[in-house]
């Protein structure tokens, strides 16, 4: 068991090996140009268009759509980066702009309150009525209430009829 | 002609399904053996009559008969065959026709296979298929006819969406419904088990395998539907927390929960009015996706106020199953007992930690895509809820219940001591805590570091699983495992398996989400780009004429060090009938990397923007729940449900549990 497990860690560790390995990028002759003159910038531009949503698309982020104004709000992007502004003051400048609702991470207000808080506290609900039910399981004491006669017979002989497998 | 006499077939399996539903119901009450009588021949009935109304668009479809409102605006003389088949589930009523047929298919499934079952029993199941099927009948007749006449016929059909002419189109709608409407028959049994007071482990028994070939289905379904959106749409995204897609997402994570507090209910006669209720909201969920999907409700709100008719009907029809099956369940569920005694930490407790996780998270995607309507609504503003709120969710919600997955198939029923079950995980641990460190060391973040962590923590506990089994066999290692597929009955083997695709699916989503590389390059022929190791040689770039669509073609040869590794032919189209431009991507699929090449707007003369992406063990994600799915059929096709002296120990272990409660 112990050399499987040692095979199966040594292949879970290639695997990421190799995955690392995939990633770095190699310098080679006669590169095709990038389209963004600074990739490193453009990473940066997408990063924060995932966050944003295109207003004129069905439900897709600025970054994957191809749509003009989604364009245009790239070069905006890649524009107030150049400018120095931080991610911060950009998406302050996208929601004066368009409203709330071209956040995909919805900002934290009155109104969303429950949006945010609600999972959390379902969750501690849902735990503290687990909690109970597990309780009130383990002190049933085991055969407090006994079984007629006539009940435990019959149940001992269908159990009879067929040896319990294991399952 | 064919239009008539479809819609003469709807309204036949409209009565067959009426009578189905009234008389099997009132026959069970009553306890009437020739009303009962009624529903497995009105059940095959009913199949039968939606079979040939479904037939005969199919028909209207692939002749082009455009004096039908569906063909001429979902079809077109130029649309391959295929597609015309498929298109016919590409319009709304066309799709809720294949919702209908599915509920069929599930009613004769059932009429056919639960001879075993007593009578009054099997005639309650059916009932409620029945009367499910009248509702869905009838919403297709009063409001979303799919043989409505288009006089005169229109001369050329509007086209099937192009998004829609593609592969998957043919299979994820009928597989994703054929999930949905399979949670029909889980709910039935539930109403069917209320009804009769036997709420029990027999009817637990009964319902699982009905239950998990559902859930399968759903999984494929939505698998299906992710792998279609990584290479239709054109960038490379496989899940977007689309309202439409939560909406199938709902009830597969409820499905989830279902799956395995049916297994306690069985197995230890605990949980059973949870999982009736889980029951109830699974086939609830996928009616509230149908809701969600077809009122127009998810576009905008105020699409849904102007054409509100169809919106109200699935609405009300809802609040009716709904509040049908809650009331009932109100009035029935406190005479249902506690079940077994188990302790803090047994595998009673660890499936009630993993149901109490699976229903938050179900809660939480609900809140969130209901959450923007509902402001809207009120009038207090516009929000969009997406990916950065559910990631932020979901994963806190999922982490917790992988680390109990890997525990639970370990831990005994009623006691699992937890020195015990630490002993017997700690190779897992140290597997989990090894991977963690290397993918740390190879430059993994934090979070995908922990995605890799308990990728290796669900696949050393699954091997340890298995492993133990072994343990008491004599002879050798190899023959040791080649005695193990018959050690284990099928369910258990299923259940590992689909524990172990979970793993695989995690491990593909951290890999791709950390490792990922991709460049937007200009290329004309001639040119070469580099990524992730692999040289990208755009050789040429031509144009084509395809059946209904111009075309563009691109060859992309692609070498590592200077050996050639394939070549693509990635595309894009333009669809003459509706004027919509596509981009098809080219897709060399590996077993460790995808590698993705998409041609994006011409930059001036033979130049294209190219987008170049490798995507490290991408195809696990799907390769995931494909386990899943099979791990489901495994389950679902063990041979206990097939023999009768199952059934008569889930009796025995009733009057155990009569008496502990008498």
């Amino acid at each position: 068991m112990k050399q499987l497990l040692t095979l199966i860690m040594a292949l879970v560790i290639a695997a990421a090996g190799m995955a690392s390995a995939q990633a770095q990028t190699q310098a080679a002759p006669q590169e095709a140009p990038t389209i963004a003159a600074d990739p490193a910038l453009e990473q940066r531009v997408n990063k924060i268009g995932e966050e944003l949503r295109c207003l004129v698309c069905q439900n897709q982020t600025i970054t994957d759509s191809h749509a003009g104004l989604a364009v245009d709000l790239k070069n905006q992007i890649r524009e107030q980066l150049q400018a120095g502004r931080s991610e911060k003051q950009i998406i302050e400048f996208m929601v004066e702009r368009y409203g709330d609702f071209v956040l995909y991470r919805p900002p934290m207000k009155a109104t969303t309150i429950l949006l945010w808080a609600g999972p959390f506290v379902l969750l501690g609900i849902a735990i503290a009525g687990a909690a109970m039910v597990v309780r009130r399981r383990r002190d049933l004491t085991a055969g407090a209430t006994p079984l007629t006669e006539a009940q435990r017979q019959k149940a001992a002989q269908l159990l009879q009829d067929e040896p319990e497998t294991r399952s | 002609m064919i239009g008539e006499l479809g819609h003469f077939c709807l309204i036949v399996a409209l009565m067959l399904s009426l009578a189905q539903g009234v008389l099997a119901l009132a026959g069970a009450q009553q306890g009437r053996a020739a009303w009962m009588a009624v529903a497995q021949p009105a059940a095959q009935g009913q199949f039968l009559f939606v079979a040939i109304a479904f037939a005969l668009l199919t028909a209207a479809f692939v002749n082009n008969d455009f004096s039908l409102l569906v063909v001429a605006q979902h079809s077109n003389t130029q649309l391959p065959t295929p597609y015309r088949v498929a298109a016919v589930w590409g319009s709304h009523e066309g799709s809720m026709l294949l919702w209908v047929l599915m509920l069929a298919v599930w009613g004769i499934a059932v009429s056919m296979f639960s001879r075993r079952l007593p009578a009054p029993f099997v005639a309650r199941v059916l009932g409620v298929m029945g009367l499910l099927a009248a509702g869905f009948l009838g919403f297709l007749l009063f409001t979303s006819n799919p043989f409505t006449r288009l006089l005169p016929a229109a001369a050329e059909g509007r086209d099937l969406n192009p998004l829609l002419q593609d592969p998957g189109m043919v299979i994820h709608p009928p597989m994703l419904y054929m999930g949905y409407v399979g949670f029909s028959v889980a709910f039935a049994f539930a109403i069917a088990a209320l009804l009769s007071g036997r709420l029990d482990a027999t009817w637990a028994r009964w319902s699982r395998p009905w239950t998990t070939v559902a859930w399968m289905f759903l999984t494929l379904g939505i698998a299906i539907g992710s792998w279609w959106a990584y290479y239709e749409l054109g960038w490379g995204g496989w899940w977007f927390w689309d309202p439409v897609e939560n909406a199938s997402f709902l009830p597969w994570l409820v499905g989830t929960a279902l799956i395995h507090s049916l297994a306690v209910t069985e197995k230890r006669g605990a949980f059973r009015s949870w999982t009736v209720l889980l029951a109830i909201f699974a086939f609830s969920f996928s009616l509230l996706g149908t809701f969600l999907v077809r009122s127009g409700v998810l576009t905008s709100v105020h699409a849904f106020a102007t054409d509100p008719k169809r919106g109200i009907y699935i609405l009300g029809f809802l609040v009716a199953v709904v509040g049908g099956s809650l009331t009932l369940f109100a009035v029935r569920a406190p005479k249902v007992g506690l079940g077994g005694r188990f302790s803090t930490v047994s595998r009673e407790s660890l499936l009630l930690g993993n149901n109490v996780l699976l229903a938050v998270a179900a809660a939480s995607v609900l809140l969130g895509t209901l959450y923007p309507l509902l402001l809207d609504a009120l009038e207090l503003g516009k929000i969009s809820v997406g990916p950065p709120y559910f990631e932020a969710v979901f994963v806190p919600l999922m982490a917790p219940a992988v680390f109990l997955m890997g525990v639970g198939p370990l831990a005994r029923w009623k006691d699992a001591p937890v020195p015990d079950l630490a002993k017997r995980l700690r190779w897992a641990l140290v597997a989990a805590a090894v991977a963690a460190g290397v993918s740390l060391a190879s430059g993994g973040s934090l979070l995908s570091s922990f995605g890799v962590l308990l990728a290796a923590w669900v696949a050393g506990t699954t091997l340890v699983a298995v492993l133990e089994r072994t343990r008491n066999l004599q002879g050798s290692y190899l023959s040791r495992l080649a005695r193990l597929p018959r050690l284990l009955p099928r369910g258990e083997w299923g259940m590992l398996m689909a524990h172990f695709g979970v793993g695989v699916f995690i491990f593909g989503v951290t890999m791709v989400k950390t490792w990922e590389a991709e460049k937007d390059v200009k290329m004309q022929p001639g040119d070469t780009a580099t990524l992730g190791g692999y040289s990208f040689r755009m050789e040429s770039i031509g144009e084509y004429t395809g059946p209904n669509y111009l075309g563009l073609r691109a060859v992309v040869q692609i070498s590592r060090d200077g050996k050639e590794v394939t070549t693509m032919h990635p595309e894009k189209r333009l669809y003459t009938a509706q004027g919509m431009p596509m981009t098809e991507a080219g897709i060399n699929t590996g077993f460790t990397r995808d590698l993705y090449v998409s041609i994006g707007e011409n930059i001036g003369g033979d130049a294209f923007a190219v987008r170049l992406q490798v995507k490290p063990f991408v195809d696990w994600i799907w390769g995931g729940a494909l386990l899943m799915a099979l791990g489901g059929l495994l389950a679902a096709t063990d041979r206990r449900y097939r023999t009768a002296r199952q059934e008569k120990r889930a009796a025995a272990r009733d009057a155990l549990a009569a008496g502990a409660q008498a």
